[in-house]
């Protein structure tokens, strides 16, 4: 119809109008797909950040320390018993400590790195091996291999995130002698070309007069910090191990481009662990404490179970307390309910009450159940009550729309046998529209789960060590443990916060599947 | 004896014995009716299982009313009661150090580990035992004889010609009925709770002052001007809305006018997702990510402004936590919230307008933005408020990524202060209920539930008034 229209009045401005007009039709296409992309892109980077971070944090490096357990340490006479042995985390921790001393001798000559030493493993790191041996008390006294978590801050620098290093491999080197106090020259023809050029391009837009970069050269056990390179010859500074390692060997330089004072660890922490690595003592390993311990102020001990645990009563108690309830109300007004004014009024309260603010709902638990009736701060029972008042709208809207499927012809034929109204409903109408209901639920119970705001006004931010055993337990919930984790300063806290959240976005992910498998299975389109 | 009683678990014990009553009397009631059905030769009305249920109500639901009155009054009847026997030195303290004192002999009293505390506390502690037994043991007595005398009187009406099933349904009726009026009661908890702790706040602070005052230092000096609160409320949502709007509105036409079915199938799902991840995911991003990100961009502008000339002194403020972080990362989320509600309304825009629009040459992009955008213009309009709303009760997001200052900038990369955050750092002191600080977090809230009410009265309005055009 347009073509003939067109051939017939070839009019120039009619078809520069055409063409604008399907430009702009052509466009306009275009800014919907911009949007959708958009939104897309967003959620990808999210999930992108988030997960990569997680996969960071999935796992960790522990040390293995080949200790004996000595009586005298452990067990001393008078504090054998096994809940002794337990409890004896200063015993333990000496056995470490001993055993890294031993290890690398040079840090006994100073305190500044005796303390560097130590602060390889944290003191409450012994604990599971604590009660291990308080469980098998027969290993007293024999040798055994414990593993502890490295420190948060060399586990960051052995994963490559800690600190900016350039890594150099320099070349033959010919000569180690000694030269003035505790320093040795290493020469070799050419060794340390290829770093005197990475040292250029690391001094790249770096102010004259900032702090040196450090430049570390490891040698099989022995690392030492390297001065006045050129060419052919530098001066050693040996940090740990022997110089007699660095003779006729190609050592690995590394080029540290953030200096000394400004990272949360030294150069002979980094030699040390370096040394560890080389010995085979250091292994990356899944960090399964994610699951198994509780909060900790260390992030190379803090996990996520107290949480998981908090947060698997609380949804009880909101799950008894809002299906229900929910269910009934729904019952009540889809299939009881006369259609007057005081029905319409509780539809339009409980539309309202779907989308009040989360946070309104956690000043009315702070108000209601703990100012007022006196219940217990920070419990899963207030949590899950708070939730449940949260919930109980979503699941009466989703239960309604699952009831008001259900064909009429049911009904009038359960009616029509001579069923009793109350019959009708609760044995044929609420079993048919069971799996919409249900699966109406479990989307509430999700929304809940993911839930921070009016759980932090009831005092569930409190940090928690241990896992609740009941519902009047002081605990804490995922989404709370993540916000807190949040504030952590430390970097290490990072990628724990971002597996924390893998971890709940799993359950999530586990209730939305099982919504759609019952969908799947279930849902009948009448 | 009565100390062993008052550390009965008596949450477990009650539903126990609510459980324990209620199969008993359906099993006396059941037996009873089946008796007379073998001992009668006509026909009896209701069939034994509904005797049963009829007795088993009459004895379990006093004892429901029983345990819920014990819940609620237990604790507050021992406290007053072992308040009244405390010795004089006690009346020194004020309230609240009286309600920390009891909290901390209820916790004692818990654990059954008084010891090593001093003798005063001990004998409280034991003393507080004493009367929680006294209440506990009276609670399980009176429960007792009301289940009993409720399961005796009602087996006692049981005959063939009895109507327990009328009874019985007539029961249910009225439980179903509770549970519909527990939203009811929800909603008079919220406003009665609000409005009842506003009203001491504005009795300590007027409320002319709280609604226009532009000081808010509510931690420290006690200043309560809410101005700037509403003010960063305002801009972040403002801000998210810039970002949803369009995306969500775009989206919405895209997948409801261009989209093949199968597309729609997957993109709709994957961006209902956006409304699924907890807030706090999003505030951890909005600060990991997008805080960093907009600090080092506004930074860059500060120098490239300074370097050309434009300005001598940095116009942004780039501070870590910003504004715009907030509202970007808020905006974001509430893509799906436009975005679905808008796609509901374009598909409901019947098919013969667009036809129409087509028979007289109109392109689709024409098609949409003058025939069907207008006539969906009511819902979308919806979709936006019920966004704004969202947008301004949304804490997580604020309280990690916007910052805890309370001013009034226009700058978008200055952090500014919103509602919700204050309401979070004023409830998570430990401050007593009498404080003028948490009394003015519950000023907050109502400030808050009143806006989002409004906002989302009128856009369910919207919704019903517009579906009832086209239906």
């Amino acid at each position: 119809m347009t073509d003939t229209a067109r051939t017939s009045t070839p009019s120039a401005a009619a078809a520069k109008h055409l063409k604008r007009r399907r430009a702009a039709d052509g466009r306009f296409r275009y800014y919907g797909l911009i949007a959708i992309l958009a939104a897309l892109g967003a959620l990808a980077v999210l999930v992108l950040t988030i997960g990569s971070q997680a996969l960071s944090a999935a796992t960790y490096h522990v040390v293995r320390y080949d200790v004996t357990l000595d009586p005298a340490v452990i067990a001393p006479e008078g504090a054998n018993r096994p809940a002794d042995i337990a409890r004896n985390v200063d015993g333990f921790y000496g056995l470490v400590r001993d055993n890294l001393l031993e290890t690398f001798p040079e840090a006994e000559s100073d305190r500044v790195s005796r303390r560097e030493l130590s602060d390889f493993v944290t003191r409450l790191a012994v604990l599971p091996t604590a009660k291990m041996i308080a469980n098998s008390p027969e290993l007293v006294g024999g040798d055994i291999a414990m593993t502890a978590p490295l420190n948060d801050d060399l586990d960051l620098y052995l994963k490559g995130q800690g600190v900016r290093e350039r890594k150099i491999k320099a070349g033959q080197i010919t000569a180690v002698a000694a030269d003035g106090q505790a320093g040795y020259r290493v020469t070799g023809a050419g060794a340390f070309d290829a770093l005197m050029a990475g040292l250029a391009v690391a001094n790249v837009g770096r102010a004259k007069g900032a702090a040196q970069v450090d430049v570390l050269l490891t040698a099989g056990v022995s690392t030492g910090r390297l001065t006045d390179i050129t060419s052919g010859s530098a001066r050693l500074e040996l940090l740990t191990g022997k110089a007699a390692d660095f003779s006729n060997s190609r050592p690995a330089a590394r080029i540290i481009v953030s200096p000394e004072a400004e990272r949360t660890i030294s150069d002979r922490q980094i030699a040390w662990v370096l040394a560890l690595k080389e010995m085979g003592r250091v292994e990356r390993v899944p960090r399964w404490t994610l699951l198994t311990n509780s909060d900790s102020t260390y992030p190379e001990l803090a996990g996520g179970l107290a949480a998981i645990v908090g947060s698997l009563l609380t949804m009880l108690v909101t799950a008894m307390v809002a299906m229900p309830i929910g269910i009934l109300a729904a019952v009540y007004l889809e299939e009881f309910a006369p259609r007057n004014r005081v029905t319409e009024f509780f539809e339009v309260n409980i539309n309202n009450l779907a989308a009040v603010p989360s946070i309104v709902f956690g000043l009315l638990g702070a108000a209601l159940y703990i100012n007022f009736l006196g219940m217990p701060r920070s419990a899963p029972l207030v949590g899950g009550l708070v939730l449940a008042l949260m919930t109980f709208p979503v699941v009466i809207i989703a239960s309604r729309a699952a009831l008001k499927a259900v064909p009429p012809s049911v009904r009038s034929g359960a009616l029509a046998v001579g069923a009793s109204q109350m019959q009708t409903v609760f044995h044929h109408v609420v079993p048919l529209a069971a799996p919409g209901i249900l699966t109406g639920a479990i989307l509430g119970m999700a929304r809940a789960l993911g839930e921070t705001a009016p759980l932090l006004l009831i005092g569930m931010v409190a940090f928690v060590g241990d896992v609740p055993s009941g519902p009047t337990d002081e605990s804490t919930v995922m989404p709370v443990l993540i916000f807190s984790w949040s504030n952590n300063a430390e970097r290490a806290w990072e990628p724990l916060t971002s597996a924390m959240i893998v971890i709940l976005l799993a359950f999530l992910l586990l209730m939305n599947g099982l919504v759609v498998f019952l969908r799947r299975k279930y849902e009948r389109r009448w | 004896m009565l100390q062993q009683l008052g550390q009965l678990p008596m949450g477990w014990l009650l539903i126990a014995l609510i459980a324990v009553f209620g199969s008993a009397a359906f099993f006396i009631g059941r037996v009873r009716a089946e008796r007379l059905l073998l001992s009668t030769t006509g026909r009896m009305h209701s069939r034994p299982n509904y005797h049963g249920y009829y007795v088993a109500m009459w004895s379990a639901v006093p004892v429901m009313l029983v345990a819920a009155g014990y819940a609620i009054f237990a604790e507050q009847l021992t406290r007053t009661q072992l308040t009244r026997e405390l010795p004089s030195s006690f009346s020194a303290l004020s309230a609240a150090e009286l309600q920390s004192y009891l909290e901390s002999v209820r916790m004692a009293a818990g654990t059954a580990a008084s010891a090593g505390a001093d003798r005063v506390f001990q004998a409280v502690t034991n003393r507080y035992l004493e009367l929680r037994g006294l209440v506990n043991a009276g609670t399980l007595v009176l429960l007792g004889i009301l289940a009993s005398a409720g399961m005796f009187w009602a087996q006692r009406r049981l005959k063939p010609s009895f109507r327990a099933r009328a009874l019985v349904e007539n029961g249910m009726e009225l439980v179903l009925f509770v549970c519909a009026g527990v939203a009811i009661a929800t909603t008079a908890g919220i406003v009665l709770s609000l409005l009842y702790e506003s009203l001491q706040f504005f009795q300590k602070v007027s409320a002319w002052d709280f609604l226009t005052g532009t000081r808010w230092n509510a931690q420290t000096e006690a200043e309560f001007g809410a101005l700037p609160l509403f003010f960063g409320t305002f801009m972040i949502a403002l801000i998210a809305m810039l970002v949803a709007a369009p995306i969500g509105l775009f989206s919405a036409i895209f997948l409801s006018e261009y989209a093949s079915p199968k597309a729609r199938g997957w993109i709709k799902p994957i961006l209902e997702i956006l409304a699924g991840i907890p807030t706090v995911v999003y505030g951890f991003f909005a600060l990991l990510v997008v805080a960093p990100a907009i600090r080092t961009a506004a930074i860059w502008v500060n120098e490239t402004a300074i370097q050309l000339g434009l300005a001598s002194e940095p116009i942004l403020a780039a501070q870590p936590t910003s504004a715009l972080a907030a509202g970007l990362v808020m905006g974001i989320m509430v893509i799906p919230f436009v975005s679905s509600l808008s796609d509901d309304v374009i598909n409901a825009v019947p098919q013969t307008l667009r036809d129409a629009a087509y028979a007289l040459g109109a392109t689709k992009s024409e098609t949409v933005k003058q025939v069907v955008v207008p006539a969906a213009l009511p819902g979308i309009i919806a979709a936006l408020l019920l966004a704004v709303s969202r947008a301004i009760g949304e804490t997580m997001i604020v309280v990690m990524a916007a910052g805890k200052s309370a001013r009034i900038s226009m700058d978008p990369t200055s952090d500014l202060t919103t509602i919700t955050v204050q309401i979070v750092s004023l409830m998570t002191g430990e401050t007593g209920f009498d404080d003028p600080k948490t009394l003015s977090a519950f000023a907050l809230g109502l400030v808050l539930f009143i806006v989002t009410l409004a906002f989302n009265v009128v856009a369910l309005r919207v919704v019903k008034k517009y579906r009832e055009k086209y239906d």
